[in-house]
């Protein structure tokens, strides 16, 4: 598995998001109580390029893409998410949980009509001995792009599977 | 002119928690725009055949959540440029959780100062959840952006 870091495993692109899509989110991640009003109407910002932006941890790739696969996979299947999308074989673990995120954001906002294009790539593998057993600990590092080939944020995100 | 109060950045200062139940009206709702329904966070048995004594909720709402307490300090002052999280446990149905943050550190830069916090999750009985960090960079009066 050490040969497959480095290597692309992932790319995906978002249809445009859209309006509805930024404020819904918004309504979901402040609900019961109202989202800040930058969310769901342009009018605090005379500095924004179109509408209003989205919060910085909108995934403008839930249920549907426009290329590449939608979604966080099969949650019982995890090689297939990672190692198998490279043709190689996992490390069979069944089990896998979120270990930790590290972004890094641009300031470049994601808004209304924006395609976001997502690469991601192992960059570590670790194994560790656990309550659990043996865990692999894999670390996959992110870059999201807008179609101005403006970075949004780099991301690490720790995936551990036992 | 930004709108609001400057945001508070003396070291140790505790920004204004952001406090949510952990309920399935919350879960459904994220699950909802990020496309997560896993039985682990809509039903109960599915929560304690893994263990839980309850379905738990999404460690990426909790992720909103620490966007959402450091977003409620800094307002129109500034901008997120990092955040980090290690998660550490769940968030049980019918808990609670509370957003939390303490300004560790700060440096000016020109007409910009980075300020550095210590932002986590906590339950009802004040177990953390998910511990990180975040630096964000404001705008000094007068300064633009």
């Amino acid at each position: 598995m050490e040969a497959l870091i480095g290597q692309e495993y992932d790319q995906k692109a978002s249809h445009p998001i859209t309006l509805s899509d930024i404020r819904r989110w918004a309504l979901a991640v402040y609900w019961p109580a109202e989202p800040p009003p930058m969310f769901l109407d342009g009018s605090h910002d005379s500095t924004r390029r179109d509408g209003p932006f989205a919060p910085e941890d909108f995934n403008p790739f839930a249920w549907t893409v426009a290329e590449g696969v939608a979604g966080f996979g099969d949650a019982h299947d995890t090689d297939s998410r990672f190692e198998g999308k490279l043709g190689a074989k996992g490390p069979g673990l069944k089990r896998s949980v979120n270990g930790g995120l590290d972004v890094n954001y641009t300031g470049v906002k994601m808004r209304s009509g924006d395609v976001i294009r997502s690469v991601s790539r192992i960059v570590e593998y670790r194994e560790r001995q656990g309550r659990l057993g043996q865990m692999l600990f894999t670390t996959i590092e992110t870059t999201w792009t807008n179609q101005l080939d403006e970075v949004v944020k780099t991301q690490k995100m720790t995936v551990i599977r036992y | 002119m930004k709108g609001g109060a400057s945001p508070e950045i003396a070291i140790g200062h505790e920004i204004p928690t952001f406090v949510r139940e952990a309920t399935f009206h919350h879960w459904n709702r994220y699950a909802a725009v990020n496309d997560e329904f896993y039985d682990i966070h809509m039903d109960d048995e599915a929560g304690r055949a893994a263990g839980y004594t309850s379905a738990i909720g999404m460690g990426n709402l909790q992720w909103a959540y620490m966007h959402n307490v450091v977003r409620g300090w800094v307002g129109e002052h500034g901008r997120l440029l990092t955040m980090t999280c290690q998660f550490r446990g769940p968030s049980l149905r019918n808990s609670i959780v509370r957003a939390r943050g303490i300004v560790r550190g700060s440096r000016t830069e020109g007409d910009h100062q980075e300020v550095e916090l210590e932002v986590w999750t906590e339950n009802g009985t004040g177990e953390r959840m998910a511990v990180g960090s975040a630096t964000v960079l404001i705008t000094l009066a007068g300064g633009g952006q």
